[in-house]
């Protein structure tokens, strides 16, 4: 018992000794032992950087699409030779189906704007209705669009703030006019700057929006070929689709390619699977600089046995066992890939916050990141030291003592 | 008391061979030597004669060919490498021609060398590395580095770092090899102090004055051992 006792405390003062000694040779190699751990310190910098940014995408992808309403479908309708969209009617029926909140008609046009000696053309209109604004705080001032506008296919517009500094600086746009495609419009709103919403990431944000019965005129089509379906919740989604394609089929004589549903989930879904790969692709790819790391310590630690052969040579002549001389190797290398390691996730956290703020996403530190950083410099060490180590370990002390 | 049941130092036949090519190359041709403990033996013989192969025989760092060996009651006959690290870090005390000190590290860290491959605790350690640099006279240098110490003075560390396991034997191959002769004659009479205190020594040279210091003396001639004929100290 006692002798099993100082044999532990034996091994355990030879193994802190060997970090001891560890620690000196690389705090005495100092610019030799940093190139060494460049490439560590550099894989993982990269690692975590870009899983903690691609999971801030991710995050705030997902959450504006919860934003949106769980369960909200888009419809593209192509219709068929008799009718070759949505008339008014036909969004107002599909509104009454049981579970739909509303319906937002998506009519977009390129038009050309001017007041005064100001003329600016390729400016993106959108169409809406009033349910778009209840789904959106996107009005700053003045009023919103009301249902005497949809119906009277009135001339009033909203316009964005870069709208604003181009046609009315220094003037109240409200109530103005403005002339869109030579049509004069009376502005009766301002949209607020507000961040980016998934569909306008996808179809670029808008600077002027009208009555979507206006937008028709304007883009001189009659129906709608685009809705946003909004349901009362993600489980009546699969009720409403059904609802909605019967209404469809019955509305184009059950003709195939007439419509197509896609779901807020099922564009989510791609969303997150297209993320995770680029993640696992970005992953790979700065995984390889950590193998790069870790054959540049392996480098290292073989020139070091090289250049220690002598006194490995004499460690082993005054006693030192294989095992020992190879465990201080060992440590060495563990010790310079954990270094290059945590720097390297100081170096990742600090750089995804900076990426974070620059795209507007939320910066969470991601623990598992962090442990991937480590465990991954830590086993690179140990993969890539044991060759050298090993090497050290099997030095004949005959051949090293020849040497001195 | 029979001399086979208190044998310490004991050698029959041992025989090392090399292979070169498709001929081998014997070094050391069967030779016989017994040791008593307290004893002080010079090994003479000029390069090549093998005494370099014997050395590293006695000193655990190579395995004989054929033969026996058996030092301290330990039979060093196909030990692993790890069984004759433990030989090496118990039985015995290396000192070499150039004292072979790691730079870096100080006078105390190198004489505590041996002493953390033998899994001794630091408080312990310090105590019996600065035990042994008094006694080689190194006192006033505990904390010098080897690029501050004299030639002899790195010897008497190298002496120090052999001590300090408190081995059963000292293996010195060339120790003065590499002094100038007013060092070299320094070292030897700290030798003849380590004796006088009983510890076992064997110095492996080709300087005949330098093997004379000892009470005994073997010639190795091609790697044949022979009791030389010459009268040393007593």
């Amino acid at each position: 018992m006692k002798a099993l006792w100082q044999r532990l405390l034996g091994g355990l003062t030879m193994f802190v000794e060997s970090v001891r000694m560890s620690v000196a040779n690389i705090t005495q190699n100092r610019l030799r032992s940093f190139l060494t751990i460049l490439g560590i310190m550099i894989g993982v910098t990269a690692v975590i950087a870009l899983i903690t940014t691609v999971s801030g995408v991710s995050t705030s992808i997902s959450d504006s699409f919860t934003s949106m309403g769980a369960g909200t479908m888009s419809v593209a309708v192509t219709g068929n030779d008799l009718q070759a969209g949505l008339t008014g009617d036909n969004l107002e029926q599909i509104t009454a189906l049981s579970h739909v909140t509303g319906v937002i008609p998506g009519v977009a046009a390129t038009v050309s704007v001017a007041r005064g000696d100001a003329y600016e053309s390729e400016i993106s209109l959108a169409g809406k209705n009033p349910f778009y604004f209840s789904t959106t705080e996107a009005v700053a001032r003045g009023r919103t669009l009301n249902p005497i506008d949809m119906d009277d296919a009135a001339r009033v517009c909203l316009i964005d703030s870069d709208t604003v500094a181009e046609f009315f600086y220094g003037v109240d746009p409200i109530g103005q006019t403005l002339y869109i495609n030579s049509q004069s419009f009376t502005v009766v709103g301002v949209l607020a700057d507000v961040g980016q919403s998934i569909t306008e990431m996808v179809s670029g944000s808008n600077a002027i929006i009208v009555p979507y019965t206006t937008a028709l005129k304007l883009s001189g089509a009659r129906l709608v070929t685009s809705v946003t379906v909004y349901v009362d919740g993600a489980a009546a989604s699969q009720t409403v689709q059904t609802a909605l394609e019967n209404y469809l089929d019955a509305l184009f004589s059950y003709e195939d390619d007439t419509y197509e549903i896609t779901t807020m989930d099922s564009i989510q879904e791609t969303m997150d699977s297209m993320l995770s790969m680029m993640s696992a692709l970005l992953g790979g790819i700065a995984s390889i600089s950590l193998i790069v790391g870790g054959i540049g310590i392996m480098n290292m630690m073989l020139t070091s046995v090289t250049e220690r052969t002598v006194e490995i040579g004499l460690k082993k002549a005054i006693g030192a066992e294989p095992a020992q001389i190879q465990i201080q190797f060992l440590i060495e290398a563990f010790l310079l890939s954990m270094i290059g390691g945590v720097i390297g996730v100081g170096l990742g956290i600090a750089l995804s916050a900076v990426l974070c703020k620059a795209m507007g996403t939320t910066f969470t530190l991601s623990y598992g990141a962090i442990a991937l950083g480590v465990g991954f410099s830590a086993a690179v060490g140990i993969v890539f030291g044991w060759s050298p180590a090993r090497k050290a370990s099997n030095l004949s002390p005959i051949d090293a003592l020849r040497r001195m | 008391m029979s001399e086979s049941s208190n044998v310490f130092f004991h050698m029959r036949n041992i025989v090392k061979s090399y292979a070169l090519g498709d001929e081998e190359a014997v070094i050391l041709k069967g030779v016989c030597l017994d040791i008593r403990r307290g004893e002080y033996l010079s090994v003479l013989g000029p390069s090549g004669s093998g005494k370099s192969t014997l050395m590293n025989i006695i000193g655990c760092l190579d395995k004989p060919t054929s033969g026996e060996y058996i030092l301290n009651g330990s039979l060093i006959d196909d030990l692993t490498e790890q069984e004759l690290a433990r030989i090496r870090s118990r039985e015995v005390g290396f000192i070499f021609q150039n004292s072979q000190m790691l730079p870096k590290l100080d006078a105390m860290k190198n004489v505590e060398l041996p002493l953390i491959y033998a899994g001794v605790r630091p408080r312990e350690r310090a105590r019996r590395a600065e035990e042994m640099l008094v006694k080689v006279g190194l006192q006033e240098r505990l904390h010098h580095k080897p690029n501050m110490l004299s030639g002899g003075q790195q010897q008497r560390v190298a002496i120090a770092r052999a001590l300090v396991t408190r081995p059963t034997l000292l293996l010195a191959d060339e120790p003065t090899g590499a002094l100038d002769q007013t060092t070299g004659a320094q070292i030897m009479g700290l030798f003849q102090e380590l004796n006088d205190d009983g510890n076992t020594i064997i110095m492996i040279t080709h300087d005949l004055k330098v093997a004379r210091n000892a009470r005994r003396m073997v010639n190795i001639i091609d790697g044949e051992l022979s009791e030389s004929e010459e009268a040393t100290l007593s």
